[in-house]
């Protein structure tokens, strides 16, 4: 069985598609951006792909992540632009161990006429975001653009922090079990559930939260036996284990009824024709641990206020190298990864 | 997390008719292909995996059920020279992606044309009524089911800023087509559970007295699925030729009368292409002259010759869809496959739709199999 490439880059202009995490978007990178970047000897660099870099540092490895914010609604169920980008960068160090961010930098992008009351509440939770991380923002910088130029607000953040040993995304083993630590799919389909202006009769509220207290206590459960670690934001669960799959050369049995989905996510899913597993997920992660320690680090996880959902939900095969299989109780099949923007669908 | 339970999606009732289609396909004793005609009976096949749950010797083939995917050029056309003429256009989120002669309305959007996302042609109208000094064009899409709401919309005054793009279309007579296609294998239909309660099973009647393969009338759920295709391999078995309603919860043999009426007081059946098929005789529905003040066709000059000037050479010629769809041939029997015919840029239906054939092959390397290895 052959892998499946990532498309050839071959259009003459960027489409959205380039920018929804899937197959093109690891192509735009590979082909584009990498080339002759980016090699950190002794650590993770650009080609990776991971959540962020590691560069050794003494005994110790220096982790560096930076991100890009753009979303709309700019304020939604269970938070908004500010709070996504402090836990998004917190989050992407505490995939890669170093759950001790030591600090952020956010540089805000402005359209012109852009209210003030806003963008002071949207700081207001940047500031609530960094206390419950244990970090601040130490720089920044600022420039607006013209009416028109960009869509209300972009916010860039990154963060360093420190690991003593570097949690990579390519060293599952057949055998080793995955576990998520939350239900799967809130954040997507707050977003999407507001942009379809549908009436709820329970609203779903964005998980947006900073995940290094959660990954902390996994560690400290797991330690070496915590191989592998992702946090399923942009492409959602989907993304996650196809990359997981992808980079540590292993197949992925998923267990669709193990999945934490609260009923109100499933229903608008069902509703909208999307699958909760190729939203975005903001303050979950998946994490690959090797089996006998699996109910450690799932009582460790299920400890904290924001694991009590955690459940293992797949295991790694050596059937179908690189492909996630998801056996749903009437019977399996292939996960596919979304590709482009997510439509819902009338057939 | 606890698990809402749901009596159309039970593993332990699923396995039992698994069973049971096992042992009917057995009792056939010999290969058998049967067609469902509807994108939402593929969509639950694949979304529960149920390929892998069907017996080695059942063909399940994704008949021409998806209406987005069956959408022409030239219909895909007509929204895209609206949309860059500067008409604002709204559909469903998957037609933005269907490949017209030379651009899909997504191009259109990305480029800066007015293309909308709606849910409903309810909320075209919306759209409509809140901006009333700019014309709205809703293409439409779908078969009757969708059409009738569609109709709903006209008979209920809409505004005069609004018009309808028809691209809407009729199963009854694409069955009739794939059915008479040389060297078809089709030995029986799953039909369209949803389709029926506007219709009614009694509309397939005619179609099992011509045709001699049965019909059986299946819903969404996955047990509704497993149900209805064990029925229809026990008729395969017995050589009866009758329709079937698996669906008894919705469907009744006379269907939803007012709909009905609602439906063919505003549109008349035409002849038309659908993708990839073949030209259907009354498989399109076009709006009636008495509404002509809402067709979008009668209103503007719709200029597509630009679009087909600057297009390459039509490769949807060489498109072997039609045969995919009527099981004869396979995706690695047409040349355009995987070479001018990817996901990205697709040229007949079956790479269109996310859960066609080709579309499928082309992600997986071929139809995978994902039987589990059975313990006995």
């Amino acid at each position: 069985m052959t892998r499946p490439r990532n498309p050839a880059f071959v259009d003459d202009t960027i489409s959205l598609r380039y920018g929804a995490g899937g197959g093109a978007m690891r192509a735009l990178i590979e082909q584009i951006f990498a080339p002759g970047l980016g090699d950190v000897p002794g650590g993770v660099g650009l080609a990776a792909m991971d959540d962020g870099a590691a560069i050794p540092l003494g005994d110790r490895f220096l982790i560096l992540t930076t991100d890009s914010h753009v979303v709309q609604p700019i304020v939604f169920p269970g938070g908004d632009i500010g709070r996504l980008a402090v836990c998004g960068t917190v989050n992407d160090l505490a995939m890669m161990g170093a759950t001790e961010p030591l600090a952020l930098t956010c540089a805000a992008v402005i359209e012109d006429g852009f209210a003030k009351l806003t963008l002071e509440k949207i700081w207001w939770s940047i500031r609530e975001a960094c206390i419950e991380a244990g970090t601040t923002i130490v720089t920044g910088d600022t420039k607006v653009m013209r009416r028109g130029e960009i869509d209300g607000l972009i916010l860039n953040t990154a963060g360093v922090g420190l690991a003593s040993r570097v949690v990579r995304d390519c060293e599952l083993r057949p055998g080793d079990k995955l576990i998520v630590t939350g239900t799967i799919g809130d954040h997507g389909l707050a977003v999407l559930a507001t942009r379809a202006e549908l009436a709820l009769d329970t609203p779903i509220a964005s998980d947006v939260a900073p995940l290094n207290g959660l990954v902390r206590r996994a560690l400290s459960a797991g330690g070496e036996a915590i191989v592998a670690m992702k946090d399923p934001t942009r492409g959602g669960l989907a993304s996650a284990l196809h990359e997981m799959a992808d980079k540590s050369r292993v197949g992925i049995t998923l267990d669709e009824r193990a999945v934490p989905v609260r009923d109100e996510v499933r229903a608008a899913a069902e509703l909208l024709g999307i699958d909760p597993l190729i939203v975005a997920n903001e303050g979950k992660a998946v994490i690959g641990v090797r089996a006998a320690a699996a109910d450690a680090v799932l009582d460790a996880l299920r400890a904290h206020p924001l694991g009590r959902a955690a459940a293992v939900v797949g295991v790694c095969t050596d059937e179908r190298i690189g492909q996630v299989i998801v056996d749903t109780g009437f019977g399996r099949r292939l996960l596919g990864e979304a590709d482009g923007e997510l439509l819902p669908r009338i057939c | 997390m606890a698990e809402t339970p749901l009596h159309f999606r039970d593993p332990a009732r699923a396995h039992a008719l698994e069973e049971a289609l096992s042992h009917a396909t057995q009792r056939l004793g010999r290969r058998a292909s049967v067609m469902h005609v509807c994108g939402s009976h593929e969509q639950a096949i694949a979304r529960f995996g149920l390929r892998a749950a069907f017996p080695d010797e059942l063909d399940v083939i994704m008949g021409p059920g998806c209406p987005v995917c069956v959408t022409d050029v030239p219909e895909v056309d007509e929204a895209v020279a609206l949309a860059r003429a500067g008409v604002r256009v709204a559909t469903y989120g998957d037609m933005l992606r269907v490949p017209g002669t030379s651009r899909s309305l997504a191009d259109e959007r990305n480029a800066g044309a007015p293309v909308d996302v709606v849910y409903g042609v309810a909320q075209a109208v919306e759209l409509a009524r809140s901006s009333p000094d700019r014309d709205l064009v809703f293409f439409a899409s779908g078969f009757e089911t969708t059409a009738v709401a569609t109709a709903a919309v006209l008979l209920a005054d809409p505004p005069a800023n609004f018009s309808i793009l028809s691209a809407h279309k009729y199963i009854p007579p694409v069955m009739e087509i794939v059915s008479e296609m040389p060297g078809s294998k089709i030995e029986g239909f799953l039909a369209a559970g949803h389709a029926a309660t506007i219709t009614g099973w009694g509309v397939f009647e005619p179609f099992v007295a011509r045709h001699q393969v049965p019909v059986v009338v299946a819903g969404f759920e996955p047990l509704d699925i497993l149900a209805g295709l064990v029925k229809l391999v026990e008729r395969i078995a017995e050589g009866a030729r009758v329709v079937d309603n698996c669906f008894p919860r919705c469907v009744t043999k006379e269907g939803n009368r007012a709909a009905q009426a609602m439906l063919w007081r505003v549109f008349e059946p035409m002849g038309g292409r659908w993708r990839g098929i073949a030209h259907v005789p009354n498989g399109n529905l076009r709006l009636r002259d008495e509404f002509a003040g809402w067709d979008a066709r009668r209103r503007y000059t719709i200029d597509i010759a630009s679009l087909i000037e600057d297009a390459p050479p039509a490769l949807v010629a060489q498109c072997q869809c039609g045969d995919i769809m009527a099981g004869i041939a396979s995706p690695h029997d047409c040349a355009l496959f995987g070479a001018e015919c990817t996901p990205d840029a697709p040229v007949g239906a079956c790479m269109v739709s996310a859960e066609g054939t080709c579309r499928i092959w082309h992600q997986y390397g071929g139809h995978p199999d994902l039987r589990r290895k059975r313990a006995s």
